[in-house]
């Protein structure tokens, strides 16, 4: 259904309310308005009203909005969302899903001036770990643990990816998207560098680079500004030679003054001394990265497996490098205790509000039906981790990223998700110092270590 | 940033004219009140604790978020991003804006235009020139291009990359943004300068340039102090171009004092600690704009010192 069949003299008298309140807002440039929060609990106050009916919603029940916050602002996720959202509400005339959608950074900062003011979206764009932890924290999340588990479990969905969106043993959000960060290379310059095969271990890896220098190709893309992509890197290094249990013992300790850091920072300095990295590294936005890999400049990136639609999205062509795109895992290293099933990796979900109706988690159960999953995959705009969906996935490299996500005997979920933002931005800042050639090994651990402490 | 708001002196009987003058403040005092002075109110307050934002206000840390501050090595970079921008501002901007006036306000043919030309930057949005500088610069692009198409390759810098040129390369597309306005409130200045002084010197013996010095650079002193005044509460309110183009980086090389907190705030969830930033950025302005006031600006402004608004 539209949304302008649903607008009441009320509802247009809250938006145009709304509106005021967001204009003067607008004006002030204080860090948590109170006119931005009135605003948003004013267009939220219908959804929180009428859900205390009875659980199973039935054809004469009293209407019900579920308000959902999601960040997909470009289709095909836009307009597939959309159309299930619709599709529930044909077959449940009395619930309207009232999708609100944000830009990611919009997204975030709105969530939190709401949560704020004491509100919650009832169904919500959640990448699970440490803010969800904070949420949750905070009661401003529904422990959905008794009502979800007769559709949502081991045998329905992901562990893996359904374990991130617990805390506490208990489960708050549902993931929609699960995949794993893995290499994406371009097979014509591997070719032309006289590269055979992908390399299986961080040594061939670093010859590999070497002989792509040689043949005057830049090996690899990673992104100062953004930070993130090479910070996956190093916590891949880190994972190899510490292992899961190593890496888990860090991020649960805070203590990261140990030798798998250390000697994930001295495996970096060895790929710094190589020269890898693209022209203007040091300020590149992943976009620059994606896009040095979309227009074939550069040999390899560090990616997730959104990795192939924001390549083509960023090239010149709009198409990328197509069938010239390949993925292997990331390597092992020599000695290390990790194997290399282990993995890093996660994706996206969908957080449950406090005030969630029954309706809300009915819509996410059908949501992540086999069905509707699928879309997910048949559209590309993720990897579904509810099971039976895995035939739909098509493209010969996401099914790698799928086989590598169903192999996974350990799966790190990313280190600037998996704790607070604040230790996550600590990692990202202490990493890229790392890459950019400004810090050592053992500053960068101690600097982890330090953010940890003080929070 | 404004001063204090002037306090009417309150007899036992309020004249008609307080009453209708207290009634005519009232609707802008109300929301300046609401959106300014309650929130900094609130700031300080909130930078006493350490909170994420989420739970309730109850881990009381004192002045520990100051101390922290002050002690962080990428706050000490941001303050001094921010005092070496007031610096260049002062030393190359102004003085090249009041060049390009001196220049512009002769007569000669396509005067208008070049004024116009000058002062479009100033037209532009900051997260626009950003976004449009951002491109320019990349490695390869147009600015690589142009000056290895000159002969001058061996000026291409890693400009947005490179930790040690990165505020050079920021302070020169902020005063690209700013030099025309800067220009435009001099050349008003200017046109406030009867010419016959000027003649009149000229006609007794001075140079150009003796006139200049001793006719026209005090004369525009007025005008010249309060485009200092302008630069300075930029340079260090300054947020939106660098975090359009560098977003603090290259490791923290570009942070200012505004980025930190909004870091903080928005991007780390500790309000606790960004108030604290919040505070200090606040101070710090506050301090610079009453000095500067009181001391430069007092004898052109005599009396009134909530004349400006920064």
């Amino acid at each position: 259904m539209t949304r302008g069949r649903s607008v009441t003299t009320r509802w247009r008298f809250v938006g145009v309310l709304g509106v005021m309140a967001l204009l003067f807002g607008a004006c002030s440039s204080g860090a948590a308005s109170p006119s931005a929060a009135a605003s948003v609990a004013a267009s939220m106050a219908p959804s929180v009203a009428p859900s205390e009916s009875a659980a199973a919603p039935s054809q004469a029940a009293a209407p019900v909005t579920v308000e959902w916050w999601h960040i997909s602002t470009t289709d095909p996720a836009k307009s597939v969302f959309q159309a299930i959202a619709d599709a529930y509400h044909a077959a449940h005339p009395n619930v309207t899903i009232h999708i609100t959608i944000l830009e990611n950074e919009a997204f975030k900062t709105k969530l939190a001036t709401t949560m704020q003011s004491g509100q919650a979206p009832d169904l919500f764009q959640s990448w699970g770990g440490g803010i969800m932890a904070a949420q949750a924290d905070a009661t401003m999340l529904k422990d959905i643990t008794a009502d979800v588990a007769s559709w949502a479990n081991k045998d329905t969905i992901n562990e893996g990816a359904l374990k991130i969106y617990q805390y506490k043993d208990k489960q708050y959000g549902i993931p929609w998207d699960m995949g794993m960060i893995g290499v994406w290379y371009n097979k014509a310059l591997f070719t032309k560098a006289g590269i055979a095969a992908p390399p299986a271990t961080w040594d061939d890896f670093l010859a590999d680079v070497t002989k792509l220098k040689a043949a005057s190709i830049v090996p690899l893309a990673i992104a100062g500004k953004d930070m993130w992509p090479s910070m996956h890197l190093w916590t891949y290094l880190a994972l190899r030679i510490g292992g899961g249990d190593a890496l888990t013992q860090m991020v649960q300790t805070g203590d990261w003054n140990t030798d798998a850091c250390k000697a994930a920072g001295d495996q970096v300095l060895k790929l710094n001394a190589l020269n890898p990295y693209q022209p203007g590294f040091k300020g590149a936005t992943y976009d620059n990265e994606a896009a040095a890999m979309g227009n074939a400049k550069v040999a390899m990136e560090v990616m997730g497996q959104w990795a192939p639609s924001v390549q083509a999205a960023d090239s010149s062509s709009k198409k990328g490098i197509g069938a010239d795109l390949g993925w292997f895992p990331f390597p092992t290293v020599a000695g290390g205790a990790g194997a290399a099933t282990d993995g890093v990796g996660g994706g996206n979900g969908i957080a449950v509000g406090k005030n969630a109706s029954p309706e809300a988690l009915d819509f996410l159960k059908f949501f992540n039906s086999v069905e509707n999953a699928s879309k997910i995959n048949t559209s590309n705009i993720g990897m579904s981790p509810v099971i039976g969906t895995e035939s739909t996935v098509t493209d010969p490299n996401l099914q790698a990223v799928l086989a590598g996500r169903g192999k996974a005997t350990f799966m790190q979920l990313y280190l600037d998700q998996a704790t607070s933002p604040a230790m996550g931005t600590a990692i990202n800042e202490a990493t890229i110092g790392l890459f950019d050639g400004a810090s050592t090994p053992a500053k960068v651990c101690k600097a982890i270590t330090d953010a940890a402490a003080a929070q | 940033m404004s001063a204090t708001s002037p306090r009417p002196r309150v007899g036992l009987r309020l004249p008609t004219k307080w009453v209708t003058i207290i009634l005519f403040l009232l609707p802008a005092l109300a929301l300046y009140v609401l959106f300014v002075l309650v929130p900094v109110v609130q700031a300080a307050h909130y930078s006493l604790y350490k909170w994420n934002g989420l739970q309730p206000l109850t881990d009381f840390v004192g002045l520990k978020n100051y101390v922290t501050a002050f002690s962080s090595d990428t706050f000490k970079t941001a303050v001094s991003n921010n005092l070496l921008i007031i610096v260049l501002s002062l030393a190359l901007q102004i003085p090249f804006s009041l060049s390009l006036a001196v220049l512009l306000n002769r007569r000669f043919p396509g005067r208008a235009i070049f004024r116009l030309i000058f002062f479009l930057p100033y037209v532009l949005s900051e997260a626009i020139t950003g976004v449009v500088f951002t491109l320019l610069l990349q490695p390869g692009a147009l600015v690589d291009s142009s000056l290895n198409g000159v002969g001058l390759g061996g000026l291409v810098q890693d400009w947005l990359g490179d930790a040690g040129f990165v505020m050079i390369t920021l302070f020169i597309i902020i005063s690209w943004k700013y030099f025309g306005f800067h220009m435009i409130l001099l050349m008003a200045g200017l046109q406030g300068i009867p010419r016959e002084i000027e003649e009149a010197a000229l006609v007794d013996g001075a140079g150009r340039w003796q006139a200049f010095r001793h006719i026209t650079l005090p004369l525009l002193g007025p005008t010249l102090r309060v485009s200092v005044f302008l630069s300075m509460i930029g340079a260090i309110q300054l947020f939106d171009m660098v975090w359009v183009m560098t977003g603090g980086g290259p490791v923290g090389a570009s942070n200012t004092m505004a980025i930190a907190m909004f870091k903080a705030g928005y991007k780390t969830s500790q309000l606790g600690y960004g108030s604290a930033l919040a505070v200090i950025l606040f101070a710090f302005g506050l301090v610079l704009a009453l000095a500067y006031q009181r001391l430069v600006l007092r004898r052109d402004i005599e009396g009134a010192v909530t004349a400006f608004n920064g």
